[in-house]
């Protein structure tokens, strides 16, 4: 019988190659690839390793910068801080192995990040984690939530680098796929940071640590799939973790490295030893020849086809010239880490795997590396929100205050920062709980300011504006600790790309990445995507997860979140803001349609930031704290928790707040959108001039929970020795900042006018007890 | 003096350890692998935090087995000082160099936070500059710190005074509320009979200078330093250059022991 013309030359034997990627793969090679190459290729050819969705969007990113010493591409981002030392840096996410078995998803993601700081040479400093569950109420996020905090905490406290900081947010969305983004940054001698370098024909190819057992298998094809109700089927997709096999690994190769013996060094992460030994061949513009059978095994009775695609944790490849594999051997075996020669560098281009000198696979590199096809999508842009429906004025602000500080993604934190070492290294000055945490470099006089930040109900109503303010919200959290903002690392969240509503929201949030990141002259180094984030067709609110760092010159002038003494004079930095859209405040109180988010003038923004680093660096400031989630009224409550100390609030401010003149300074989005973007080189962009314009919509003076809660952006409240305050105005003006007076320091009170007076107690009781 | 920071596999406290001894102290402190036997040159070992062996079966169990841990038994009966620091306290009960036992903590979990302690006796030189009755504010992070001894053990070390720290409140009372793991007696610190072996639970290596959240674990290298005839380098209280942990603000006292900021150039990744 004759077959007809429509059916497709080829069908696609794997799940996850279309035919017509198969179809290319054929043509390529002239035949149909065998099992284990078509098991290399569909690793290689999936989003999570070769960026198929992505990779053209990310193009659009600002990616230089004066300091940037390495960009995207390697293992980790580095930029240089002088004194001969980078920081690196780099943020993954694990959110489909944290939804199987949340506690190993978890822990394997913080092995994962810190393998791609130390292979670039630099000793890990700090963790961050940034979590994303569905409502807190439900059993499955209460199952998940506590199986990734124990998770982080097992591998982070074992291996000695201090968990500083991140986020957790609850939202429906995330219900079924919870996001796991582990962020990691290290500090390396300039002249120590490790390449890939070209190698030569003839290097031996070393896999040092773990043995090679079947957990893991299909990890990086399963990440770049859906999830579904046979999730649980993929438990063996999921790695399991050893925090002190690492340990031994991280100590080992941070000595031998600088001996200049190891001409490259690559981690075994997702596709395990194909991807590594790819990269590696790819990098250095040679092949590469490994003989499986040479692979110290974890189980009996393993194929090439599990050796090749097992992710078993805590394994290193390296490759050195063949003089020094005895002695980097003896190295290893010093620290008690098995090490076998697998393979040598071949200079055909091409990737041969043999066991036990067979030849099972044959490939050319590049077909698995720069030919992996980068598709651009249609989008279908999601209608812009309607305005928000407002709930009736609240008459008692305090309780709905309380009820604020008390809800799951504004409360304390402790009980999950208590579980991770976060002192260790001896190096914390500030540690999580409120804001940026800061970390000292030892020898210098200098140290690093570290967040992560992203609003995804902000992303869910507007992805790009979303993506700005997560951009700002971050810079702005440094800017409160007198850091000056260096380097970017981010993780793009998203639904199935294959979806035009997805690939919209990706595209969008991209472009508001880079529009903030050139804006505040901030490089983006380093990142990870990880898409397909649905399970049964539901897909996760856009989470583009911004982690930054940020550099203190003097240590010594670093400002705390906390009031400090009685008397202080307490202000807003910023200007008066009444937006309730995507407030915590509206989706408390039920509303049906959250609206859009709060505007964004990133030009103001960098000017706010600006004053508030100028004056920490002067040492005017006694604490700063922006105004996030929960708005004016919870960063005040903030500080006084954080100070163990009372607020007493001018009620004149509040009054001149309601008849404030608000076309003096409200945004003007078309000005912002029609001003070009700065130049790639990110050189400095001066202060804002303040322009006239229209007020904001959402904006509703005469409300005082909008007032109050809501999130209005580039607002950070400071406090300051009366005696200060004359030099702060003076720094204001002349940046064309507002500066409002609120109150100021004192008593066990936190008490505003008539509409607010609450107890000190009652607020950190509300505050403390959410999470529990 | 001359210091030996044993180094296990595993072990994350030694660097930390070694820098406060040199650098704020001025003192020699070398690492030792725990291979190594040799302890002769050396008037005080240090076994640091962490997770030597990866605390595989019970914190400290392998540990104990290292060759370094012979060298350290000499040591400790030779009457030469020896200071457990957390996973080291948890070494050195292993080893039976100090008596009694660490189960995981009371709440099952790793606990990371600030904790005070009273000092409760001058038995050992660790505290012996120290009024007894002061207390401390110091960061703990363990999961095995539930210290337990038979109650005629309890007895004997209690009657010796070898009890020589208290998980204790703010004002110094003892109480279960201050109590972070359900420690036996809320048990922080304890010395053998001849007080040259010492150990504590919580970390007075992260809380030794002036610009990270408290200095108090000074006042337990300098107790040992005065001890031993030596003068540590002390630099005066400033008001300047202070933040607390969480922005909490430190104590009036802890205000006039904070000291400024005087930064080491030396090479910072090692």
């Amino acid at each position: 019988m004759t077959i007809p013309a429509t059916q497709p030359a080829v069908r696609s034997p794997h799940p996850s190659l279309s035919d017509a990627e198969y179809g290319t793969i054929c043509e390529r090679l002239g035949r149909q690839p065998n099992v284990v190459e078509l098991g290399m290729l569909a690793a290689m050819w999936s989003e999570h390793c070769g960026y198929k969705n992505s990779r053209a969007l990310l193009k659009r990113l600002p990616t230089e910068g004066p300091r940037v010493v390495q960009g995207p591409g390697e293992n980790a981002g580095a930029v240089d801080i002088d004194d001969g030392l980078l920081v690196v840096l780099k943020m993954e996410s694990h959110n489909h192995p944290s939804a199987v078995e949340p506690f190993q998803g978890a822990a394997t993601g913080v092995g994962g990040i810190l393998r791609d700081i130390f292979t670039m040479g630099a000793r890990p400093i700090a963790l961050l984690d940034s979590l994303r569950f569905g409502p807190l109420d439900a059993d499955r996020t209460r199952y998940l939530f506590g199986g990734v905090v124990a998770g982080i905490a097992h591998y982070g406290n074992c291996i000695g680098v201090p968990t500083v900081g991140g986020e957790v947010f609850f939202d429906p969305s995330y219900a079924e796929n919870p996001l796991v983004n582990a962020m990691c940054v290290g500090l390396a001698r300039h002249d120590e940071l490790t390449r890939a370098r070209a190698s030569a024909p003839g290097d031996a190819v070393l896999v040092v640590g773990a043995a090679t057992g079947r957990d893991g298998i299909h990890g990086a094809t399963f990440a770049s799939a859906e999830l579904d109700d046979a999730r649980e089927e993929r438990r063996p997709a999921v790695q399991v973790g050893n925090p002190f096999l690492e340990k031994l690994l991280l100590e080992a190769c941070l000595e031998l490295l600088p001996t200049g013996s190891v001409r490259a060094m690559q981690d075994l992460g997702a596709a395990g030893l194909t991807s590594s030994s790819i990269e590696v061949a790819a990098r250095g513009g040679r092949g590469m020849r490994i003989d499986v059978a040479r692979v110290s095994r974890r189980e009996t009775g393993m194929t090439p086809y599990d050796v090749m695609l097992s992710e078993s944790q805590e394994r290193m490849l390296l490759v050195l010239p063949p003089e020094a594999v005895e002695a980097v051997r003896a190295h290893f075996a010093r620290w008690e880490l098995h090490s076998d020669v697998v393979g040598e560098i071949a200079d055909d281009g091409l990737i041969r795997v043999l066991d036990a000198g067979q030849e099972v696979a044959c490939l050319p590199v590049p077909l698995l590396t720069d030919e992996v096809p980068a598709y651009v999508r249609e989008g279908k842009a999601t209608p812009p929100p309607a305005p928000p429906t407002l709930p009736t004025e609240p008459n008692d602000l305090g309780a709905t205050l309380l009820r604020l500080l008390g809800s799951p993604n504004i409360c304390s934190r402790e009980p999950i920062f208590r579980r991770y070492d976060h002192t260790v290294q001896a190096n914390t000055m500030i540690e999580p709980g409120f804001g940026a945490a800061v970390v000292r470099i030892r020898g210098t006089s200098k140290a690093l300011a570290l967040t992560t930040d992203c609003n995804p109900r902000y992303c869910a109503a507007d992805p790009r504006r979303g993506a700005e303010i997560a951009v700002a919200e971050a810079a702005r959290n440094l800017a409160c600790r007198g850091a000056e903002p260096i380097a970017v690392t981010d993780c793009l969240n998203f639904g199935n790309p294959e979806r035009p509503e997805a690939y919209w929201q990706l595209s969008e949030s991209i472009d508001g990445l880079a529009t903030a990141c050139r804006a505040l002259g901030v490089p983006i180094v380093s990142g990870n995507v990880s898409l397909y984030n649905e399970t049964n067709g539901l897909a996760i609110a856009p989470t583009p997860i911004v982690g930054m760092v940020g550099l203190l010159e003097d240590r010594a002038r670093v400002v705390g979140s906390g009031f400090r003494a009685e008397s202080d004079i307490v202000l807003l930095l910023g200007r008066i803001g009444a937006e309730l859209g995507c407030s915590e405040y509206l989706a408390l109180s039920g509303a049906a349609n959250l609206g859009p988010p709060p505007a964004l003038d990133l030009d103001f923004e960098r000017a706010v930031q600006d004053v508030c680093r100028t004056a920490a660096c002067q040492g005017l400031l006694a604490s700063a704290h922006d105004c996030s989630e929960g708005g004016l009224a919870v960063a005040l409550a903030e500080c006084c928790i954080a100070g163990g100390v009372g607020f007493e609030g001018n009620p004149e401010a509040l009054a001149s707040m309601r008849d404030a003149d608000l076309t003096l300074h409200a945004p003007d989005d078309n000005v912002r959108q029609a001003r070009p973007p700065n130049p790639p080189e990110l050189g400095g962009v001066g202060g804002a001039s303040p322009r006239h314009a229209a007020p904001t919509l959402g904006m509703d003076l005469a409300r005082m929970d909008a007032l109050l809660f809501g999130e209005s952006q580039s607002r950070i409240v400071v406090s300051c020795r009366p005696d200060h305050l004359a030099h702060l105005e003076a720094l204001t003006t002349e940046h064309a900042v507002t500066l409002h007076r609120l109150g100021q320091v004192g008593g066990d009170r936190f008490r505003w006018g008539d509409s607010l007076d609450l107890s000190l107690k009652e607020v950190a009781h509300a505050w403390r007890d959410g999470l529990s | 003096m001359k210091f030996a920071v044993a180094v296990f596999p595993g072990t994350n406290c030694d660097r930390e350890t070694l820098h406060v001894l040199r650098d704020v102290f001025g003192q020699t402190a070398d690492p030792v692998w725990h291979e190594d036997t040799d302890l002769a040159a050396y008037d005080c070992v240090v076994l640091p935090g962490g997770f030597a062996h990866g605390d595989h079966l019970r914190a400290g169990a392998i540990a104990r087995f290292s060759p370094i841990m012979r060298a350290v038994e000499r040591f400790a009966r030779g009457d030469r000082l020896v200071w457990g620091i957390c996973n080291g306290f948890q070494v050195l009960l292993e080893a039976g160099l100090l008596p009694g036992a660490m189960l995981p903590n009371a709440g099952r979990a790793f606990v990371c936070s600030w904790v005070y302690c009273r000092v409760e006796s001058a038995t050992t030189p660790f505290t012996a500059r120290i009024t007894p009755g002061q207390v401390l504010r110091l960061p703990i992070a363990h999961g095995e710190g539930r210290y337990y001894a038979p109650p005629e053990t309890l007895r004997s070390i209690e009657r010796r005074g070898q009890v020589a720290l208290r998980y204790c409140l703010l004002d110094g009372r003892i109480a279960d509320a201050a109590n972070p793991n359900g420690a036996l007696a809320n048990v922080a610190g304890l010395c053998n009979e001849g007080g040259n072996v010492f150990a504590l639970m919580p970390h007075p290596e992260r809380a030794s200078e002036p610009e990270l959240a408290s200095q108090d674990g000074r006042a337990l290298f300098e107790s040992l330093l005065a001890a031993a005839g030596e003068r540590p380098l002390l630099s005066p209280p400033t008001r300047d250059a202070i933040v607390g942990a969480h922005g909490v603000r430190p104590s009036s006292q802890e205000w006039a022991r904070r000291a400024p900021l005087q930064p080491i150039m030396r090479d910072p990744t090692a």
